[in-house]
């Protein structure tokens, strides 16, 4: 054993300030998302050879545009290779230093990042020592690795570890090498806890990135070219491998960390685990519960296996070599981990739905968009989550290199030895085996898997639907009269007739608008439920959320309740039994079959009822205790052999009070997490309390299996007042389903995509709690604000009791009345009150100041009523008073102005032209929305006496009268999920772009705009069919990530240069951090929207369940920036709800430069808050398309300018007061703001806003507002070259050829050639073919983005993701390479979400395309000779030509256009979703209500033979050779709604010709 | 929540009346209130707003989208729990209120509003109709006397809060009758007494007592309601006139309206009054524009006048309000009211110089024209003219409470008074309707002064919660 010194390190530590921070104020480090390029070559026959390692870091210098910088542009986010256990160059390194190695296969290397302090380093290296001791290995030796830091940027120095690596040869000659890898293994888990436990200074810079015999990884802070330069180990040529797996990260903040860059031990991952915080538990929790045969007593030294903390990738690497060190294999361990969407697959094979099934009750699934690549060092492979949302393309050469990458084109081979392009398929697995040297396919692994052992047999064997038991016995009835009852859960009168009696009848949830006005819970007079203190997370930019609806094929709401069986008992031979439900809300029958479940088991289960009342009598002080009991009797109950936990308030009475169900359902799930004991048992909640969806959620996500909601099914019951017309019966089917629809959305919001995953996944943020009730009860939640705590939650229950049995007169027979979702006097409070209304409607009429004043005071003051956290603010004076005449004019500060984003569509033409012309008089700036805008608003108002009228004539109701001057044009122009209107030459109309990545009233929800507000302008403006429903999607089709928006606002920026390109986001704990993501992707302007606003129409629990208020999102943001330095790039901009000049001083004070103002100016313009949007029956003309409403729309810009310039007043008068002068020196001056003195309201007194009022400690030079601009990288555009060989065409319209060749560095290929032609000629672009490009190559993403008519781009090689995005009127040929040996057919030619919102144009693929084909196309054609998944989803114009096989779920939401699909197999209709679409021939006649005019098959044909032509397509002329035979296979897909449509626009036209001739 | 598309769809429908020539043959009410299939389309009119505006409109804030939603689903029994839930008194209000709910609605902006107090009337008529309103005597009794001194609407209205909250509740009424202004200030065919005595019948089975004729700080001193009572409720009014001090006041054949008015009230009950003031062939002037006035007009074309002519010192106001500056509040606007419709003559802007007359008797009235500019008023000149008077009825308006006896008396016992004579007491927060005195509570016009039966009503209601938070400690009355 042989000690090798250390080079002694230059400094003794880097500085503490250069560390990554820990949580401060708002910011918290466990926020940080991050996403990247992954990408993996190998030798399938194992060769190694160092021409592989630089091959790997070629790949991760090819996906650099994939991975960001910070501040600082040498500052990277992290890149690193794992490559095979490099034999001869240790050899050889070692050799030198005296070290000899024993063979390979007998030792193993650690390789180790150790603290710079000599003593904490010491110490860490003498605990791994320990460590192999103890475990009884041989410690061979240390080895410095030789590093070269020259080039790092010098914050990624102070804090760049020592690095060495550690040499272990196996104790004893018996051990196998899979032995040596498992003891390995422990050696680290067993050291890293003991160095944890040392609590070192230094401790967390220590850090193994890889400890084994078989792989080593090299990674660090770098940037992706950095890794060959820093490791010089990578230069040697000695240093072999098969395989090199390397990964580029982006990470959302900048905050240098060396230990999360990837590869992990055995993984690199690009995407997001959703369900982290619940599979973490569920680790946790089966701690006692688990046995491993292989690990054996070594088991136990593995814990925690996940520190809190962890980033998700590294969680997931934790679990993941558990098993595998478990005993399972790599695929198989994968497969658990990240199954296919087996439930509701009909195409799928009984055995594997069997196998997954089977390992569903072992291990829940690890959800979220995800590309995984994994190796052991023997088997490299790939899979992706369930609904493919990462992309990850692979080729094959005839030498036996594969090459897998987030992208095509990262290494450069010669056509001819291409042998298969092809991409990893949504679940589907990709394995190369090296030893075996082979490739395992997808389906032959599976089935090997799968068949391995009898699962079929054994999940018939072992499961019990619950809903296939014989019925039990009647329930028995609470004695407590129901309306007592209703009023003992805080029932009211609403609860009655919005939330439930909707559900009932529709089997969908209420629909609601104009966002939530009402005080959080904390503030509330009112007892609340503490349902209501929870608020729901969401994804935004770093992970997608789902369509539950369109997508419902991978989504399950299934889920066993019971035991879970012990993870690691690979020689399982029996399965036991497990209870499944369909969803989780149970029936009075499901309830007491569960509750006698051992009469029906024999034996297997046992319930036990946990009774979660207490006496009354004992007051709020007896909570505590009786939680505590109630802790102790569950853990009691489960050592006696009960293994279903029912925990239950049925038995509330007069003298009876319950704790809440949520919190004791968290109390138990958290205890028996924390005691290891939580898998062994179920926990079904049987409560009085849940009726809203939210409700289920909340006791879903904090760890229920099921939710019996005997009151609402009992209120239901009784109901008939409500529903006259409904059978009880009925009612309660209904209501189940909506709550089951309800979750799918909860769950789908935030991505997750199965019950059983969310199940304890805990994706809520607390508002108004304790942070140490949270912990205690809810531990892992955020909890910013404090809040109340266990006592006052209980005097809110008891208060709630005392008027159910109370003598309340108004409740002696009636419910309350509410007032939650609509003002009621006796009911909740609301900021929006009518006397605020009054006011502000008649000061901005009359143009009276004072009267503004009166209504700015029912706002800002509120001392009396408690309504918003800022009105609990004080402003602190910076210095004396200022005369007012020196602070800066009302004319400079209301250009911080906008307006909200409210879509023509949601509003009339003349209330969004009123914003718009009122903004543009005042410099501010007004939204357009997502719904389009008429180009003839562009261009500004020359002569006298034009009016909205003369402008867009008839389709104008109000006129408005404009001056000279006046502009239409909304400067901001939204991009928004469905891309409506999207084209070229609206975005050269913006000055800001703004891609909606959120809303307040429903984050992470897509949106409907139903068919009767569809008129035929907003069909026209938003190219779609009037009178069809529009569906916005609920995520952006090409943002599933940090680094897809990084590309499209790439692209955008692209296509107008001079527009700012801005991200809005909504509040919610760790915005701030996605903020700092967005500002390292290049965004100029960042918009933190609160909760509350929304105009919009949205379900209810969305509305007043997700998201926070914009405090804490906007002071995070701010706090998170400046730690980031990247404050100064990015404008920052606040909405919500801001009504005063207090609440934009507010918003100042913590950090933005702009406000957003929605609800406030649509007030002024006449709004009464009917909320009542969504039903078009706004009756003063604002929300309605009602032509005969809109004649009542009395709003008049100059209103809203009045209004703007009195909230400046009101600014600079308390800026005045301040001693502020320059609004830039407001900006983030959170020091200026204190909680308010005396608040004694018993729940508010609790809150406590010290972490939105931090300033994080930064030097002075460290900027606080906006002061720089974005470095968009433009110059290195190919477009320069291309639109400088296009200057005749552009200039003159002369026609222009241009060949060029490309790779995949060039992105957004064509998109500011197009932005110029658009900004010249408008949407009608150039002549066709004026600009002709020839291009070769692998295309980078977005190629033809935006891509304006008259130009056509030949791509000859092949495209990644996003090819034709938002096409404008352009043709985009795709072919492959003429030496391209593969079939077409059978090899993909361009990536996933092609022709995203694409609305005029043409495409040509010669070549199969990924998933999402031609997603929110809206009017161009395209051919291509197979599609992915998903294909034509919510399209709604245009034609699609597919000539192969198509993915599953095609034409979903699909409600325009038309698909003709080659169907040789007759297979099609399998794989198509037909909620929306109709399967027809192909019809060779012309009608009146045809598409686009024609017959079918002249259409068809004519495409087929353009794809003949353009692409040289093999397919295509077949098909053209033999027509009647092949054109009989086509199958023509066709949207109900679309065809309705035709038919009845075809019998308009048919009676106004009638007309005309008469 | 009604049709949201039904204010589309239906017209606003005014309460049927019985003919001016028909009604005037008796004091019978003459407006029939809205049949069931009527009132369901009137209610689907009603659009559920978001914030409705017509609730905060009504001074006791009556639910009333609630209510309208519950007769458009003809569930009227709940529509009348929901309706008594916030009104004590739904028959007077929805007689004689000029309902500022409907001027708050949001229909009122750009269409005819809701029919809201239709509706109400429909609800409380029916509610009588079918046995509905029954007594709600208390659970238990709490052993606490309130004494409420006077038996108008706001004295009824606490008196009745305070009684089912368990009090022992008496109420002290000057007059002979129950009832106040509601008895004999509102003439019978606007609402007929047969309402208040059923009301009274409903508070005695909860308990209330009433004592008619006892007139507190003349019959019986404050003093003794002190030492015998917990707590004491003042809601004895604003009875006191204004008067016109101009030459020939005293003359014969001018009095006020309550002194004329009250008599006929009487009548109209069976009582035999000795030498009522009649306005039988009489040339009739009415002074004042108000309600009562109108009243007055009212009562003497049931008389038979030759003439009436009514006259008011304020200009004429416009036909039509500035609804965008005036909505949602009560609009200053030109109101015609069923009386007028019946017969007489208006006029505006004119102010009475003289009355003129012959032995002692009233013959006619000098007046002049006035102009009002910036708040001021001046004459125009040469614009006097004369006008044939035999009875002239004094409608200006009350200056307070009476002051002598009820008042006077509770003053010495520390009740304080506002700058214009009313009992001082706040409506808001802690001690909300207490006056200086802790034991003693003000609610309606004796408090606010003169003003609406709602508004009476509204401060009955939330007085009562006060004095009950007075004697427990805290109160489960609404607010």
């Amino acid at each position: 054993m042989q000690e090798v010194p250390a080079t002694a390190p230059a400094s003794s530590s880097p500085p503490v300030s250069q560390q990554a921070p820990k949580a401060q104020g708002l910011y918290d480090p466990q926020n940080e998302h991050d996403a990247c390029g992954v990408g993996f070559v190998a030798n399938i026959k194992g060769k190694r050879s160092h021409s592989l390692v630089e091959q790997g870091l070629k790949i991760l210098e090819n996906l650099s545009h994939r991975g960001a910088t910070g501040y600082d542009p040498l500052l990277g986010d992290g890149a690193g290779i794992l490559i095979q256990l490099p034999d001869q160059h240790l050899r050889r390194v070692c050799g030198k230093q005296g070290l000899t190695l024993p063979a390979i296969g007998q030792y193993g290397v650690g390789m180790v990042f150790l603290p710079r302090e000599p003593a904490s380093r010491m110490a860490c290296e003498q605990e791994i020592e320990r460590a192999i001791n103890a475990e009884g290995q041989i410690l061979l030796g240390w080895r410095d690795v030789a590093t070269d830091n020259t080039g790092l940027s010098p914050a990624t120095i102070a804090v760049e570890p020592l690095i060495r690596q550690v040499f272990v040869a196996r104790g004893s000659s018996e051990m196998s090498q899979d032995d040596l890898e498992r003891k390995l293994y422990i050696i680290r888990k067993r050291s890293g806890h003991a160095i944890q436990a040392l609590n070192l200074r230094h401790g967390k810079e220590f850090y193994v990135p890889s400890f084994s015999t078989r792989t080593v990884v090299y990674k660090g802070m770098l940037l992706a070219d950095q890794v060959g330069k820093y490791f010089l180990d990578l230069q040697d040529p000695a240093m072999v491998t098969a395989l090199a797996l390397v990964h580029q990260r982006f990470s959302t903040n900048t905050f240098p960390t060396w230990d999360l860059s990837h590869p992990f031990r055995m993984i690199a991952h690009n995407g997001e685990i959703n369900t982290l915080r619940g599979n973490v538990n569920w680790i946790r929790a089966r701690q006692q519960a688990i046995a491993s045969p292989v690990l054996k007593d070594d088991l136990k030294k593995i814990w925690p296996l996940i520190y809190d903390g962890q980033s998700d990738s590294a969680s997931f690497d934790n679990c993941l070599e558990m098993l595998v060190m478990g005993g399972y294999s790599l695929s198989h361990a994968m497969m658990m981990m990240i199954p296919e969407a087996w439930s509701g697959h009909k195409l799928m094979d009984e055995d594997r739905r069997a196998f997954y099934e089977y390992h569903a009750t072992l291990m829940e699934a690890w959800d979220g968009p995800a590309a995984m690549a994994f190796t052991d060092g023997r088997q490299i492979g790939a899979t992706l989550d369930r609904n493919g949302l990462r992309p990850a393309r692979y080729i094959l050469t005839d030498d036996d290199i594969v090459v897998l990458a987030s992208e095509a084109g990262v290494l450069d081979f010669p056509e001819s030895k291409i042998v298969k392009k092809w991409r990893l398929q949504p679940g589907k697995m990709f394995l190369v085996d090296t030893e075996k040297g082979c490739i395992v396919d997808d389906e032959q692994l599976k089935r090997e898997l799968a068949t391995a052992k009898p699962y079929r047999q054994w999940v018939e064997q072992a499961r019990i639907r619950l809903d296939q038991l014989p019925e039990p016995a009647p329930a028995e009835k609470s004695s407590v009269p129901l309306l007592d009852l209703q009023q003992a859960f805080g029932y009211t009168q609403e609860d009655l007739k919005i939330i439930l009696s909707h559900m009932a009848r529709t089997g969908i949830e209420a629909t609601g608008s104009m966002g939530n006005d009402s005080p959080l819970a904390v503030m509330s007079d009112k007892p609340r439920n503490l349902y209501h203190y929870f608020k729901q997370l969401f994804a935004q930019v770093t992970n997608p959320p789902i369509d539950p609806i369109r997508e419902e094929l991978v989504m399950s709401t299934a889920i066993t309740i019971g035991p879970r069986p012990n993870l690691l008992d690979i020689h399982h031979t029996d399965p036991g039994q497990w209870l499944e439900v369909a969803q989780p809300v149970l029936t009075t029958e499901d309830m007491e079959k569960i509750r006698h479940i051992d009469m029906f088991t024999g034996n297997y289960f046992r319930s036990h009822e946990l009774d979660i009342t207490y006496p009354a009598a004992w007051g709020t002080e007896g909570i505590e205790a009786a939680v505590a009991s109630l802790c102790a009797h569950a853990e009691d109950a489960l050592r006696l052999g009960y293994n279903l936990l029912i925990v239950t308030d049925r038995r509330v009475d007069v003298d009876h009070v319950a704790i809440p169900a949520l919190l004791a359902v968290g109390a138990v799930h958290q205890h028996l997490v924390r005691k290891g004991l939580r898998t062994s048992t179920g926990l079904v909640v049987e409560t009085g309390s849940a009726r809203e969806v939210h409700h289920f959620a909340l006791l879903g996500g904090f760890g229920a299996a099921a939710v019996h909601p005997y009151l609402a099914l009992q209120t239901l019951h009784n109901m008939r007042d409500y529903l006259p017309d409904v059978d009880p019966q009925e009612a309660e089917k209904k209501y189940i389903k909506a709550i089951a629809k309800g979750l799918l959305k909860v769950m789908s919001k935030m991505g997750i995509s199965t019950y059983q995953s969310y199940c304890g996944a805990q994706i809520f943020e607390a508002v108004g709690l304790s942070s140490q009730f949270v912990k205690k009860y809810f531990t892992g939640t955020a909890s910013n604000v404090e809040g109340i705590g266990i006592f006052e939650i209980a005097e809110e229950a008891m208060r709630q009791h005392h008027k159910a049995f109370g003598d309340d007169p108004v409740l002696r027979t009636q419910l309350d009345a509410g007032g939650e979702y609509a003002f009621r006097v006796r009911g909740e409070d609301h900021m929006w009150t009518p006397d605020v209304i009054a006011r502000l409607q008649h000061s901005t009429k009359s143009n009276s100041y004072s009267t503004y004043k009166e209504y700015a005071k029912l706002i800002n003051d509120q001392t009396a009523r408690q309504l918003t956290l800022r009105g609990l603010f004080e402003i602190k004076p910076d210095g004396a008073p200022v005369p007012i005449e020196e602070v800066e004019s009302a004319k400079e500060i209301v250009k911080r102005f906008a307006t909200g984003a409210m879509s023509l569509g949601s509003i009339s033409t003349e209330a969004h032209a009123t914003l718009a012309v009122a903004m543009n008089r005042i410099g501010g700036k007004s939204n357009t929305g997502e719904g389009g805008e008429d180009p003839r608003r562009f261009i500004p108002v020359q002569k006298a006496g034009e009016s909205l009228k003369s402008r867009l004539g008839a389709d104008v109701e109000t006129d408005i009268a404009l001056q000279p001057g006046d502009s239409l044009r909304s400067r901001i122009k939204q991009v928004a999920s469905a891309r409506f209107g999207v084209t070229a030459e609206y975005l050269n109309s913006a000055d800001q772009i703004q891609i909606k990545m959120a809303q307040g009233a429903k984050p992470g929800e897509g949106g409907q705009l139903p068919g009767h507000k569809v008129s035929d302008y907003i069909g026209k403006l938003r190219f779609a069919t009037p009178g069809v429903e529009l569906i916005s999607p609920p995520p952006h089709h090409d943002i599933y990530s940090i680094e897809d928006l990084a590309q499209l606002i790439h692209d955008l920026k692209n296509c107008n240069s001079s527009a700012s390109i801005s991200v809005k986001l909504v509040s919610e704990v760790g915005v701030g951090t996605v903020a700092a993501g967005v500002a390292k992707a290049k965004a100029d302007h960042v918009t933190i929207a609160g909760h509350d606003g929304g105009t919009g129409a949205s379900p209810v629990s969305s509305i007043k369940h997700a998201g926070t208020p914009w405090e804490l999102g906007l002071a995070e943001t701010q706090q998170t920036l400046v730690l980031n330095r990247l404050r100064g790039r990015i404008a920052v901009q606040v909405d919500g709800q801001i009504k005063t000049g207090r609440d934009v001083l507010v918003g100042a004070l913590l950090g933005a430069d702009e406000f957003g103002f929605a609800t406030a100016p649509l007030v002024v313009e006449g709004c009464i808050m009917m909320r009542k949007c969504h039903l078009n029956t706004c009756p003063v003309g604002v929300a309605t398309q009602d032509p005969v409403l809109r004649k009542k729309f009395t709003g008049q810009p100059e209103h809203v300018v009045n209004f703007f310039f009195f909230v400046a007043e009101e600014v600079r008068e308390l800026m005045a007061a301040m001693g502020i002068r320059k609004f830039n020196d407001l900006i983030g001056r959170a020091d200026l703001l204190d909680t308010r003195k005396g608040i004694s309201h018993w729940k508010s007194k609790g809150l406590d806003f010290s972490r939105i009022f931090h300033l994080p400690d930064m030097p002075a030079e460290v900027s606080r507002y906006h002061t720089e601009t974005q470095d968009h990288g433009l110059v290195n555009a190919l477009d320069n070259m291309l639109i400088e060989r296009a200057k005749p065409a552009l200039d003159k319209r002369e026609k222009v050829t241009i060949e060029a060749t490309i790779r995949n560095l060039n992105r957004t290929v064509g998109t500011m050639l197009s932005g110029a032609v658009a900004k010249k000629y408008g949407n009608e672009g150039l002549p066709h073919d004026t600009i002709n490009i020839k291009l070769t190559g692998t295309a980078g993403q977005s190629f033809g983005a935006f891509l304006a008519h008259g130009i056509t781009m030949d791509l000859s090689g092949q495209a990644n993701d996003y090819v034709g995005k938002g096409l404008s009127g352009g043709r985009i040929v795709v072919r492959p390479l003429p030496d391209f040996r593969g079939n077409p057919l059978e090899n993909i030619i361009v990536g996933n979400t092609v022709m995203y919102g694409a609305t005029a144009g043409e495409s040509y693929f010669r070549g199969v395309a990924g998933e999402r084909f031609c997603v929110r196309n809206s009017g161009a054609s395209a051919v291509v000779e197979g599609t992915g998944d998903h294909g034509c989803e919510y399209m709604t114009g245009g034609t699609v030509v597919v000539l192969g096989a198509t993915g599953r779920n095609f034409g979903a939401g699909m409600s325009g256009g038309v698909a003709f699909v080659l169907d040789e197999e007759g297979m099609f209709k399998n794989r198509c979703n037909m909620a929306m679409v109709e399967l027809e021939a192909v019809g060779d006649t012309v009608t009146p209500s045809c598409h686009m005019g024609v017959s079918d098959a002249t259409l068809l044909k004519s495409l087929v033979e353009n794809h003949a032509k353009y692409t040289g397509s093999q397919r295509a002329m077949d098909i053209l050779a033999n027509w009647p035979k092949w054109s009989r296979m086509f199958v023509k897909v066709m949207p109900s709604e679309y065809k309705r449509a035709l038919k009845e626009l075809a019998e308009k036209n048919a009676s106004m010709l009638k007309q005309k001739a008469a | 929540m009604g049709k949201p598309t039904g204010f589309l769809e239906y017209q606003r429908l005014s309460e049927a009346s019985i003919p001016p020539a028909e009604r005037l043959k008796n004091y019978r009410e003459f407006t029939m209130h809205l049949d069931d299939a009527e009132a369901k389309i009137q209610g689907a009119r009603c659009m559920d707003c978001g914030i409705p505006f017509c609730q905060t409109g009504c001074p006791v804030n009556n639910i009333i989208p609630d209510f309208n939603d519950l007769v458009f689903r003809q569930n009227w029994q709940e529509a009348l729990v929901t309706l008594h839930s916030t009104n004590n008194f739904p028959e007077f209000t929805g007689r004689v209120c000029p309902a500022p709910c409907e001027a708050a609605c949001t229909l009122n902006i750009n269409n005819d509003a809701v029919g809201i107090k239709s509706i109400e009337h429909a609800i409380i008529d029916k509610g009588w109709e079918m046995g509905w309103v029954t007594p709600q005597p208390p659970k238990r009794k709490t052993g606490k006397r309130v004494a409420v001194v006077g038996s108008g609407p706001a004295g009824l209205a606490a008196a009745q809060q305070l009684a089912r909250a368990g009090h022992e509740v008496i109420v002290f009424e000057k007059s002979d009758r129950i009832g106040g202004l509601l008895r004999y200030g509102i003439p019978d065919f606007k609402m007929e007494k047969s309402h208040i005595d059923r009301r009274i019948r409903q508070m005695e089975a909860e308990g209330v007592q009433f004592r008619v004729s006892q007139n507190i700080g003349v019959d019986t001193p404050a003093e003794i309601l002190m030492q015998d009572f917990d707590a004491v409720v003042l809601s004895g009014g604003a009875e006191l006139p204004r008067d016109l001090p101009v030459p020939g006041r005293d003359l014969d054949g001018i009095h006020f309206a309550m002194e004329f008015l009250p008599q006929q009230n009487k009548v109209v009950a069976g009582d035999k009054v000795t030498g009522q003031l009649m306005a039988t062939g009489k040339n009739v002037i009415v002074i004042g524009g108000g309600d009562t006035g109108s009243d007055c007009v009212g009562t003497s074309n049931r008389h038979g006048a030759l003439s009436i002519t009514q006259f008011e010192l304020l200009a004429q106001p416009p036909e039509h309000e500035n609804k965008p500056m005036v909505w949602p509040n009560w609009p200053i606007k030109l109101r015609t009211s069923s009386s007028h419709e019946e017969g007489c003559d208006r006029d505006w802007s004119i102010a009475t110089k003289e009355f003129v007359g012959k032995n002692g008797k009233v013959e006619k009235l000098k007046a002049v024209r006035v102009e009002w500019k910036d708040g001021k008023m001046l004459e125009v000149p040469g614009s006097e003219f004369d006008m044939k008077a035999d009875l002239v009825l004094l409608a200006m308006g009350f200056l307070g409470p009476v002051q002598k006896g009820l008042v006077e008396q509770f003053a010495a016992l520390g009740v304080e008074k506002d700058a214009r004579s009313n009992v001082k007491a706040v409506t808001e927060g802690a001690g909300a309707y207490q006056t200086a005195n802790p034991k003693v509570f003000a609610a309606g016009d004796m408090r606010r002064g003169q003003s609406l039966v709602v508004w009476a009503i509204r401060e009955g209601r939330q007085c009562a919660r006060s004095v009950d938070e007075y004697l427990m400690g805290s109160s489960e009355l609404p607010r």
